[in-house]
């Protein structure tokens, strides 16, 4: 495995008391492998991808990044980790130094990292990224402030300096959610083309299943909620199938651009609407108070881990997994 | 719907915005017709002119934005009147009472200081409730209709309330007054699915029980999608498509309407041929010869770029779109009842 999070938790002290955002979560990535984490707003999803991507240190669990220990390393070894792994903001407005142009943006990583010797040299790299994302000519660019540029574009200079360290892995965090429906495809197509042509691992982070079922038509799609993976599979047999009530439900109630299929399609009734808060979870499965096949006696008292069931695939909870395994849950003692 | 006098009649709109670089184009000659009870939703990229277009509707547009010419009418009880020459009183009576509007950032369009009760107060003080236990009693009643407890939420600050709370109290607070019109500004965009869900399907039942006329702004398709009864296509500040919604999703015969289906994904059914439209939107204050979408349309010929090509009825009188090539649009496309991205794969 390329990179992966070890049963990683991640808790914040707040005035009102400590935040588990991240319970116990493990995802590993394979070189090449494209992944969605989907959920919504306070889920995790934001947090898994920061502490992917080393920008925050866990509470607890491991990252590892070819085998070794991410927070347990230093010198060389962190540098290549540092260079390996790089985050694609989800606010294109906020992830950009208002008062650099383009080129001086691109042209510190690629000096610093000693990629290329010399400013002359440098411009070329710069240019070469540019037209690489497709903005051309990319001298029109490179003098620009981020002001001066379209969402979709400034989306595209943050993608660029995050190749400027020729990087293995890119967590793109809800890269696509500010800017237009037409010019959201062709960022993710610019995200996958890197995947293909530089065997890029690409992990996507956004609340819109029908973008992850798009972006990782290849790959593999977990579903968070409260903190924890609930779902995790192959995309097609995901979306297809899904096995959580919660994943179910989600997928039930997405807005397609259908009208017919839209208009038609079957609810799954959720017991209850309200979210549970962070600082006070449900005993047992943390879904089990809005969930329609909740078992009492059983999703009430114990929390379900991630099983695997047929398929490929993993899910996080009791009845799914008996009915797909004929796996008898045992009661907790 | 047919036959219905219109609510909102609008002919031959045209705004502004003055910059130092020149007049920007945002609506062009834009006329349309909104019928009682009607849903329609305007899609269009940003910077289509659907906003400026929206809030113009209630004159809450910037000081910047001129009207260059056009009418807004709004009718009632048999009675024409010109949005654009009411004073400052038949103004305010007219937002709100007869016409009001949800906004984009609505979740931030709260006074933060204040409970929730004193903002309904305020709004029907503003109007000349001045009962507090008629409001009362209206206010409960409404947030009844949304599904809310209003002994807990009329005693809670916003930050008190999550996100879909805030935006079902915003609709609760529009519907105040009981008004004909509902204008909704990308009513869901910041929501979750679930919530979005649950907003999507009090709007319909809302809708059904007090049988208002609602205008969506969205870019969103599936919003669309989901509850309009006719669509319209902004493309740089004009309309370039005007059908049903079935009409519109399955039989477009704009390019630049068939190019925003396509850039959509679908969690259901296959996943079809997903393209996104290559290029930008025209600059408004230069825009190219010709159509506006030329320099972005693989269907677009010399013919195109010599003039702007008018709003005409394609497959049906009810359907109409601004393109010469519409009926090769339609060879392509066809008429089968299916999503364009599944037809074009």
């Amino acid at each position: 495995m390329l990179i992966e999070l070890d049963r990683v938790s991640r808790a914040f002290r707040t005035p009102l008391g400590v935040v588990k955002a991240v319970d116990s979560v493990s995802l590993a990535f394979a070189e090449r492998e494209v992944l969605c984490i989907v959920g919504e707003s306070g889920c995790g999803k934001t947090t898994t991808g920061r502490l992917l991507a080393g920008l925050i240190r866990p509470s607890d669990g491991r990252l590892l990044y070819e085998g070794k220990d991410v927070w347990q390393t230093k010198g060389a070894d962190l540098r290549k980790f540092r260079k390996a792994v790089q985050i694609v903001h989800q606010d294109p407005y906020a992830s950009l130094n208002p008062t650099r142009t383009v080129s001086q943006t691109l042209l510190a990583p690629l000096l610093h990292h000693g990629r290329v010797r010399g400013r002359r040299a440098a411009l070329g790299a710069a240019t070469d990224l540019l037209e690489r994302v497709g903005l051309v000519p990319a001298a029109d660019f490179l003098e620009k402030y981020p002001h001066q540029l379209s969402g979709g574009q400034r989306q595209r200079v943050s993608i660029a300096r995050a190749l400027t360290v020729e990087p293995r892995v890119i967590v793109a965090d809800e890269a696509v959610s500010m800017v237009d429906v037409s010019i959201r495809i062709s960022l993710l197509n610019l995200l996958l083309s890197l995947r293909r042509e530089f065997g890029v691992t690409i992990v996507l982070i956004t609340h819109d299943l029908a973008v992850a079922r798009y972006f990782a038509r290849e790959g593999r799609i977990a579903v968070m909620y409260l903190g924890r993976v609930v779902e995790l599979g192959p995309t097609e047999s995901l979306v297809s199938d899904p096995a959580h009530p919660y994943a179910e439900a989600l997928i039930a109630a997405i807005p397609e651009a259908d009208p017919t299929i839209t208009r038609t399609k079957e609810r799954v009734p959720l017991r209850s609407a309200d979210v549970p808060s962070l600082l006070d979870l449900p005993i047992g499965c943390t879904f089990h108070p809005r969930c329609p096949r909740m078992e009492p006696g059983l999703c009430d008292l114990v929390r379900p881990d991630l099983t695997a069931i047929p398929g490929d695939r993993e899910v996080a909870c009791h009845p799914a997994v008996r009915e797909r395994t004929g796996q008898k849950v045992a009661l907790a003692t | 719907m047919n036959g219905a006098p219109s609510v909102l009649s609008v002919r031959g709109l045209s705004i502004d915005y003055l910059t130092r670089r020149g007049p920007v184009r945002a609506v062009r000659d834009v006329t349309f017709d909104l019928a009682p009870g009607e849903t329609l939703a305007i899609i269009g990229e940003s910077g289509s002119g659907k906003t400026t277009l929206a809030v113009s509707f209630i004159r809450l547009s910037p000081r910047s934005a001129v009207v260059r010419a056009g009418e807004l009418l709004y009718t009632k009880g048999g009675l024409t009147t010109d949005i654009r020459k009411l004073d400052d009183d038949d103004l305010r009576e007219f937002r709100w009472s007869e016409c009001a509007m949800v906004f984009q950032a609505a979740l931030n369009s709260f006074n933060p200081v204040i409970t929730i009760w004193d903002q309904f107060l305020d709004t029907a003080k503003a109007h000349g409730m001045k009962d507090e236990r008629a409001v009362r009693r209206r206010a409960d009643e409404l947030l009844d209709l949304v599904h809310l407890d209003p002994r807990r939420v009329l005693r809670a600050f916003p930050h008190e309330l999550s996100g879909g709370m805030k935006q079902r109290v915003l609709i609760a607070m529009s519907l105040l007054l009981d008004p004909q019109i509902l204008i909704l500004d990308e009513p869901t965009t910041a929501l979750d699915i679930l919530t979005q869900r649950a907003i999507l399907d009090l709007l319909r039942e809302l809708r059904g029980r007090l049988g208002f006329a609602m205008i969506f702004i969205s870019h969103d398709l599936s919003i669309a999608a989901e509850l309009a009864d006719r669509m319209i296509t902004m493309y740089a500040g004009r309309i370039v498509e005007r059908a049903s919604v079935g009409d519109l999703f399955y039989r477009p015969r704009h390019p630049y309407s068939v190019g925003l289906l396509r850039a959509v994904p679908r969690v259901s059914g296959a996943l079809g041929a997903i393209e996104s439209i290559p290029g930008s939107p025209p600059d408004l204050i230069r825009l190219p010869p010709g159509c506006s979408y030329a320099p972005r349309c693989p269907f677009a010929i010399d013919a195109c770029r010599a003039a702007e090509p008018p709003l005409v009825a394609v497959d049906t009188p009810a359907h109409e779109a601004a393109c010469i090539r519409w009926q090769d649009v339609a060879k392509v496309v066809g008429d089968a009842q299916r999503p364009v991205a599944e037809k074009l794969a």
